[in-house]
């Protein structure tokens, strides 16, 4: 398929809205993506012909909706090419999946025991962790970065010994936009006994990631910045930690028998899947998938690039302005700031112009500390986004950075 | 003058401004004249965090008369803020409490104090409503 964006946005209905009397120039898709016409069909048409509770209705209603879902299941499972359905946990969203494992390990680790996050980390991958290390008494380390906003691997190597019991790193970082080498540090990791968990969020939107190829033991996502709807996303287990996993939240759906005196699991997945799911969600996160890949990440990986690069190259010209997050290895997000001015007022001149960009920390503070900045001015990019609105969002910056001068 | 016709005052002024950059250009320009606190009080005590910008304010009561004294680390805010200070300051303490801030809406800069904009104003407010609470206490 040719990649043609004028068609691409036309799928897109939001792209049509004005902002403050101008039309929307939308670079805010690392926080969340916006949806398809055919994602947003999909929602539509389950609650007008097939709502239902799943899994437990012998009427057709429930039938339908619940072969919908489960063929959802398949459609991720198939996408990140994971061995068995069953590995695929449909979660409420990337913070869920990491508390869901981080709340299975507190029963694992011991006294002593080491865990590992990186230096690029979104809260949502910092504070699980300490807060399972304060519960079992595991010690808390971290892979620092260099000036580049790259982790420093050989500080990686140093770190990991026998007590390594877990890893946690972003594929992509949200606040810089590297591109972190998680094969190479799953190897290592693996190489001294340590599980890893591999935060997806930033890198399902723009590449398409193979969990057998990566050997990861972990790997989440959320739809919503994947042109799905918001609260569904994924957890992927290799089976024999998810069986090693004690169960999440107790409810309906993940029971096998219950009695006062004992209860037992329910197989995988629904072993983690307590109480009725964000059934059209999961459902939309699967046509969100069919929309993407009948683009082709290849497509879209190369477009964005081009994409980046040329706003990179626009934005570099402006006197005084500094990108953060430097690496050779990025997707399409740029942090920067320009002279001493906050990021705050560049934000509200900017969406005075139709304009949407993130302003702020991006709940990445040990970043915006590591360069001793309040924060940045965030633009992300997505494959229906074009140079034309970069060109429009270079001249609004200029014109912002002239008003607060 | 009292609150309301100060905020009065203010509605008038912004009237005359013709779009959001005219309106834009005035509260930054108002934030670079802004009386800055003084560097003692810019301290922890002081500070209003804000997710994006921080907001420090002292006050101090002569004669009466609650004085503020503020600043922001952006600029934008500060601007929303010399606004806020030239409504409130100076001002019996029972009239500060009283007083709302609907002029805002009205200046169009409702957006401002959206809770949701994580600036540290909508706090700054109750901040400035809290010392004249306190200092009232006083008088009585």
């Amino acid at each position: 398929m040719i990649f043609d964006v004028k068609a691409i946005r036309k799928d897109f209905p939001i792209l049509n809205r004005e902002v403050n009397g101008k039309p929307l120039i939308y670079f805010d898709n690392a926080a969340t993506s916006q949806t398809p016409q055919q994602v947003i069909d999909v929602i539509v048409d389950y609650y007008s012909n097939y709502n239902a509770n799943i899994h437990r209705g012998v009427h057709s209603l429930s039938q339908e909706a619940t072969d919908a879902y489960e063929q959802a299941r398949l459609k991720i499972q198939k996408h990140f090419n994971a061995k068995h359905p069953y590995e695929v946990i449909l979660t409420s969203g990337t913070t869920h999946g990491i508390n869901l494992v981080a709340n299975g390990f507190s029963s694992l680790l011991e006294k002593g025991d080491e865990v590992i996050v990186s230096a690029l980390e979104h809260h949502s991958n910092i504070v699980p962790w300490q807060m399972l290390c304060e519960r079992t008494g595991a010690i808390l380390k971290v892979i620092p970065m260099n000036e580049n906003g790259e982790l420093i691997l050989s500080e990686f190597n140093s770190l990991l010994n026998e007590n390594t019991k877990l890893v946690f790193v972003n594929h992509i970082s949200n606040a810089l936009g590297t591109i972190n080498p998680i094969k190479d540090i799953i190897e290592k990791a693996h190489s001294v006994g340590a599980a890893v968990l591999v935060d997806g969020a930033q890198s399902c939107p723009h590449i398409k990631p193979d969990v057998q190829e990566l050997d990861v033991d972990f790997y989440v996502c959320s739809a919503h910045k994947m042109c799905g709807p918001t609260g569904v996303g994924m957890l992927y287990g290799k089976e024999k930690w998810l069986k090693k996993l004690p169960p999440y939240q107790g409810g309906g759906e993940m029971i096998a028998e219950v009695t006062f005196e004992k209860t037992t699991y329910a197989d995988l997945p629904h072993k983690f899947e307590a109480g009725t799911p964000n059934i059209c969600g999961g459902i939309a996160f699967g046509a969100a998938i069919d929309y993407m890949n009948q683009i082709g990440f290849d497509s879209i990986s190369q477009y964005e690039h081009g994409l980046l690069e040329y706003a990179t190259e626009q934005l570099l010209q402006i006197e005084g302005l500094k990108i953060y997050g430097t690496s050779k290895n990025k997707t399409s997000v740029i942090s920067f700031n320009v002279g001493n001015i906050h990021p705050y007022d560049i934000g509200t001149i900017l969406d005075k112009m139709g304009i949407a960009v993130r302003t702020g920390h991006h709940c990445a503070q040990p970043i915006m500390d590591f360069y001793k900045i309040p924060g940045t001015i965030r633009a992300s990019f997505m494959f229906y986004n074009t140079k034309e609105e970069i060109d429009t969002f270079i001249a609004s910056l200029k014109k912002a950075v002239m008003m607060l001068s | 003058m009292t609150i309301e016709e100060i905020q009065n005052e203010i509605v008038d002024e912004f009237s005359m401004f013709e779009d959001w950059e005219e309106r834009y250009q005035y509260m930054i320009d108002l934030g670079k004249t802004l009386p800055l606190i003084e560097e003692q009080y810019k301290t922890e005590d002081h500070i209003i965090k804000g997710c994006q910008s921080k907001v420090w304010v002292h006050a101090e009561m002569n004669d009466e008369k609650v004085q503020f004294t503020a600043d922001s680390d952006a600029i934008i805010t500060k601007g929303v803020i010399a606004i806020l200070i030239r409504v409130f300051s100076n001002q019996h303490p029972d009239d500060i409490i009283k007083a709302n801030t609907d002029f805002i809406d009205e200046i169009g800069l409702k957006e401002h104090l959206s809770p949701t904009r994580a600036n540290g104003l909508v706090s700054m407010i109750k901040q400035l409503k809290m010392y004249a609470i306190a200092y009232q206490t006083q008088l009585n």
